[in-house]
C-alpha cells in the first residue's frame, strides 16, 4: 500500500485527535510504520484542531501532512482550509451534518456522511468522529477492520471501558454506511 | 524485547529517564513540553521518586544542582524562554562539573515568541547558554524512539564525563506519537566518589563548588575541563548519513528538519539529482569529520533549519568553507516543506548560488 | 582548664572575615550545634554568594556552593535526594531576601525539611557595602549615599514576620549575637532549628542579626551597640513561629 497520508480536522472537542490516535494504534497492531502529529496550543480549546497521521510500509519521513491522500473534515473551516491541499485522487470525507456545501474539486473522491446526525439519533452524540473513521477504513483500507476492538482497547482507557461498546457501534455505523 | 507502544515524544523522554534510573524531576510549566512534567507527576510518587513543581525555572535548575551534588540522576525540562532562565544554573553545573539531563523542547523566539516548533536555540545550546567557557553535550532526536534512546544516552554521557547533557528537541518531536520500544537492559551507571552524601566521619569533606578566586587555579580548571571536552569531541560525535555515498548535494539537518529533508532527498534522487543527507545526532560535539569527508565529493551543502540560520555556521566551519553552503529555513514556528527543500536542492544542482 | 575549644565540625582553615564581623561567632554556633547533635557525618551545608561564600572551606561536613540566592533550591534538591542527610543553608540578606526571595518563600511554604541560617547585617558586605533589602530607613550605603529613602526605594523587609504569615514553615526565630546573653540564646535556637530537621518537623529558619563594622563605617564595639540601638528595634528578637510548641500548648490546655 506504500504510504498513506491522512489529515483529520475539525473543532476542538469533536475528537479529531482521538480519531487519529485510533487509526495510529490500529496501524501499530498491524505492524505498520506510522506517525501521529497533533496541532497543539490554545487553538485546541474551542478553535480548530487537526492531526496528521501517516501509515506506511516504510519508515516515515516528515510526520507533517500538508498534502493528504485522505482528508476527513468535521467542520466548514477545515474543508475550506484543506480542500485544495489534498492530492489529486484524494479521498475526502465530509461530515455532511455540519458542512452544508459540497466539495468543489472534481479530481477527488468524495464521501458525505451525516455523522453528527447519525450519532445524535443513535444516542451517541460525542462519537460522530468514530462514525467517520468507520467510513474512512471502509473506503481507504488504510488499516484493516479485523480485530478492530483490539485497537479500541488501546485508546479507550480501562477507566472508561464502558465506552468500548459505543465506540464499536459508531465504527460499525460508519463502516456500514452505504450512501 | 519489549513490545512497541505508541507514545508522544515528551512521554518517551519521561519514561526513558525513569528507565535510566532518574528518580528526581524538577520543573516549571511551559508549552510545549508539559507532558514531561505531567508524566513525572503521575509516575514518580509511585516509584519512590521526586516530582516537584518548582517556583521558577531558576529554582528548578538549582534543585537539579542539589540532587546532582548528592550523586543522583536528575533532570529538568523546559522550552525556550524557560531555558534562558535556566542558563545561570547550566553555567554553575558546568563550573562544578556536575552531571545532569536537561530537555529543551524548543518553540519560536526571541522573547516570549510563540509555541510552535523551532530550532532557534541552537546557538544557545551548542555554545553553552550561560556565562563562561563550557559546553554541554547536545543531543538532537529526530524520532520518538530517539527521544527515548538519547535520553538514556544523555544520562550515561553526563555521568561519564561529568557534564550536562541536553536533549534539544522541538514542539513537533515532543507532541508527535510514534511506535517506540523501551528497555532498561543496557543502562550504564557510574561511581560518584565526589558526591556530597555526608562524610560519615570516614573521609575529608567533599565540596561541590564553582568558585575559584585564584586565576592560576581557575585557568587550570578550565584547561582540565577542556581536555575532557576534547575527549568528548573525539569519541562522542554522532550522525546519521542517508544516501551520502555518491552525494553531490549534501543536505544537513537535524530533528524535524531532517525528517522533512529526507523526503526531499528521496524526491531529488527520483529526479536524478545526487542528493544526500547528513543528520547530526550530536550538535555538540558537531560531527565535523563526517562533513569534512563529504566535502570531497559534494559540490554544495544545504543547511535546513527552523531558525534564521544558526547551524549553518558550524557546517561552514566543519567543511572549512571549501564548498558553498546554502540556507533553507523557516522561522518563528514555521516548518519547511519537503517541496521547499527540494527546490533548494534543485537550485544548488542548477548552479544558482 | 580549657579556655577555648574549637568545634570539631569547623576545619582549621583561618576565617577570612573582617575584624569585628560576627560571621565567625555564627559559624561557631552552627558548628557547635552540629557537634552537640553528633550529626557532622551526615550533614551537608550549602554556602551562599556573599560574605559567607567560602563557608565551604570552614565547615568540615560535606559542602555545596550555590548560585546567588539559590541555596534553598539546592538544599531542596539535596534533601529530596537523601532525606537522611541534615541539610542547612547559610545565607546573607541580599542572598536570601533579595535575589533569592522566591526560593526562600517557596521552600518555607513547602515546609522543606531544611535548616536556614539567615545572617542579616543590613548591607551587602562582599561587594563593598551596597544597600540591602534589610538596610534601615535612612541608612547610608554606597548605593544609598544620602540614606535609604523609603519614598523611592521602599522599606526594609522583615523576613521573619513575612514568613510567619505562611502556614507552611515549622519554626521561625530571630536572634542576635551582639552580647553574651544574646549569643547564649542564639546557640539554643540554632540547635533547635537543627533538632527540628532531625525530628522531621520541617522548615526552620533562624535570622541572626549580625554586624558589618567595615561597611557600616564603625568600630566593632560601636557596631555591636548599633545592633542594640537601631537594628533590634526594627527587627525585634524572638520566636515568631513554633508549630510544634503551639500544638503542644493546645494539647496541654
Amino acid at each position: 500500500m506504500g504510504t498513506v497520508q491522512i489529515l483529520i480536522a475539525g473543532f476542538g472537542g469533536q475528537g479529531v485527535l482521538f480519531a487519529g490516535k485510533f487509526i495510529a494504534y490500529k496501524a501499530l497492531l498491524e505492524g505498520k510504520q506510522l506517525s501521529w502529529l497533533p496541532s497543539y496550543g490554545p487553538e485546541m480549546r474551542g478553535g480548530t484542531a487537526n492531526c496528521s497521521v501517516i501509515v506506511s510500509d516504510d519508515p516515515v519521513g516528515s510526520p507533517i501532512v500538508s498534502n493528504p491522500d485522505v482528508l476527513m473534515v468535521m467542520n466548514l473551516p477545515s474543508l475550506d482550509k484543506y480542500e485544495n491541499a489534498a492530492v489529486k485522487d484524494a479521498k475526502i470525507f465530509v461530515d455532511s451534518t455540519l458542512i452544508e456545501r459540497k466539495v468543489a474539486r472534481t479530481d477527488v473522491d468524495t464521501f458525505y456522511i451525516p455523522a453528527t446526525q447519525m450519532a445524535n439519533e443513535a444516542g451517541i452524540s460525542t462519537l460522530a468522529n468514530m462514525i467517520m473513521v468507520g467510513k474512512v477504513i471502509r473506503e481507504t483500507g488504510v488499516v484493516s477492520y479485523d480485530n478492530i476492538v483490539d485497537a479500541l482497547k488501546k485508546v479507550v482507557s480501562a477507566k472508561h471501558a464502558n465506552l468500548l461498546d459505543v465506540n464499536l457501534k459508531a465504527l460499525e455505523m460508519g463502516y456500514n454506511y452505504d450512501k | 524485547m519489549a513490545d512497541k507502544v505508541l507514545m508522544k515524544g515528551n512521554e518517551a523522554i519521561a519514561e526513558a529517564a525513569i528507565l535510566a534510573g532518574c528518580r528526581h524531576y524538577f520543573g516549571y510549566p511551559i508549552t510545549p513540553q508539559t507532558e514531561i512534567a505531567a508524566y513525572m507527576a503521575k509516575r514518580m510518587p509511585k516509584i519512590g521518586g521526586t516530582f516537584l513543581q518548582a517556583e521558577s525555572e531558576v529554582a528548578a535548575i538549582n534543585m537539579v544542582y542539589g540532587t546532582s551534588s548528592a550523586g543522583y540522576r536528575v533532570m529538568t525540562s523546559s522550552s525556550s524562554p524557560g531555558m534562558s532562565l535556566k542558563s545561570e544554573g547550566l553555567s554553575y553545573l558546568a563550573g562544578s562539573d556536575l552531571p545532569a539531563l536537561v530537555v529543551n523542547v524548543q518553540r519560536g523566539g526571541p522573547g516570549l515568541g510563540g509555541i510552535q516548533p523551532s530550532q532557534s536555540d541552537y546557538f544557545q545550546a551548542t555554545r553553552g547558554g550561560g556565562h563562561g567557557d563550557y559546553h554541554m553535550i547536545v543531543l538532537a532526536p529526530a524520532s520518538v524512539q530517539e527521544m527515548a534512546d538519547l535520553t538514556i544516552t544523555g544520562f550515561e554521557l553526563a555521568d561519564k564525563y561529568r557534564v550536562t547533557a541536553m536533549i534539544l528537541a522541538d514542539g513537533t518531536m515532543g507532541q508527535m506519537m510514534e511506535p517506540v520500544e523501551l528497555s532498561a537492559d543496557s543502562v550504564k551507571t557510574f561511581d560518584k566518589p565526589w558526591a556530597v552524601t555526608g562524610t560519615k566521619m570516614q573521609r575529608k569533606h567533599n565540596i561541590i563548588n564553582s568558585l575559584s578566586l585564584v586565576p592560576e587555579e581557575l585557568e587550570q580548571q578550565n584547561f582540565a575541563r577542556y581536555e575532557r571536552y576534547k575527549t568528548i569531541e573525539e569519541n562522542e560525535a554522532r550522525c546519521e548519513t542517508f544516501m551520502m555515498d555518491d552525494a553531490e548535494y549534501c543536505v544537513v539537518a537535524f530533528g524535524i528538519a531532517a525528517r522533512v529533508s529526507k523526503n526531499a532527498v528521496i524526491a531529488a534522487r527520483e529526479k536524478g539529482i545526487k542528493a544526500g543527507l547528513i543528520r547530526p545526532i550530536t550538535l555538540w560535539p558537531f560531527p565535523k569529520k563526517t562533513l569534512l569527508d563529504a566535502a570531497d565529493k559534494a559540490k554544495a551543502f544545504i543547511s535546513v533549519e527552523l531558525s534564521m540560520g544558526q547551524m549553518i555556521e558550524d557546517v561552514e566551519l566543519a567543511i572549512r568553507c571549501q564548498r558553498p553552503v546554502m540556507l533553507c529555513n523557516r522561522a518563528g514556528g514555521m516548518i519547511p516543506t519537503p517541496e521547499q527543500v527540494l527546490a533548494k536542492i534543485e537550485e544548488a544542482a542548477g548552479g544558482k548560488m | 582548664m580549657i579556655v577555648f575549644d574549637k568545634p570539631k565540625s569547623l576545619t582549621d582553615t583561618p576565617l577570612h572575615y573582617c575584624p569585628g564581623c560576627t560571621h565567625g561567632i555564627i559559624h561557631r554556633l552552627v558548628a557547635q550545634a552540629i557537634d552537640d547533635l553528633g550529626i557532622e557525618g551526615r550533614t551537608i551545608g550549602v554556602a551562599p554568594v556573599g560574605c559567607a561564600v567560602m563557608a565551604y572551606n570552614y565547615f568540615a561536613c560535606d559542602m555545596v556552593e550555590a548560585a546567588h540566592g539559590r541555596a534553598p533550591a539546592v538544599a531542596t534538591g539535596l534533601k529530596r535526594a537523601n532525606p537522611d542527610n541534615i541539610v542547612f543553608t547559610y545565607q546573607g540578606d541580599g542572598d536570601l531576601a533579595s535575589i533569592g526571595m522566591a526560593e526562600t518563600v517557596h521552600s518555607a511554604t513547602r515546609n522543606e525539611n531544611i535548616t536556614v541560617i539567615f545572617v542579616n547585617n543590613a548591607i551587602y558586605g562582599m561587594t563593598g557595602g551596597q544597600m540591602a533589602p534589610t538596610s534601615l530607613p535612612g541608612q547610608v550605603t554606597q548605593t544609598s549615599p544620602y540614606g535609604r529613602d523609603v519614598k523611592t526605594v521602599g522599606y526594609p523587609i522583615r523576613v521573619c514576620e513575612l514568613l510567619s504569615t505562611l502556614d507552611g514553615p515549622e519554626f521561625i526565630a530571630r536572634v542576635a549575637v551582639n552580647n553574651v546573653k544574646n549569643i547564649n540564646n542564639a546557640r539554643k535556637i540554632i540547635k533547635k532549628a537543627f533538632e527540628n530537621q532531625i525530628n522531621n518537623k520541617g522548615f526552620s529558619i533562624v535570622e541572626v542579626i549580625s554586624t558589618c563594622p567595615t561597611n557600616w563605617g564603625m568600630t566593632p564595639e560601636k557596631a555591636l551597640e548599633w545592633v542594640d540601638e537601631k537594628m533590634i528595634p526594627y527587627y525585634p528578637l524572638g520566636v515568631y513561629k513554633d508549630r510544634s510548641a503551639e500544638i503542644q500548648a493546645k494539647e496541654d490546655k
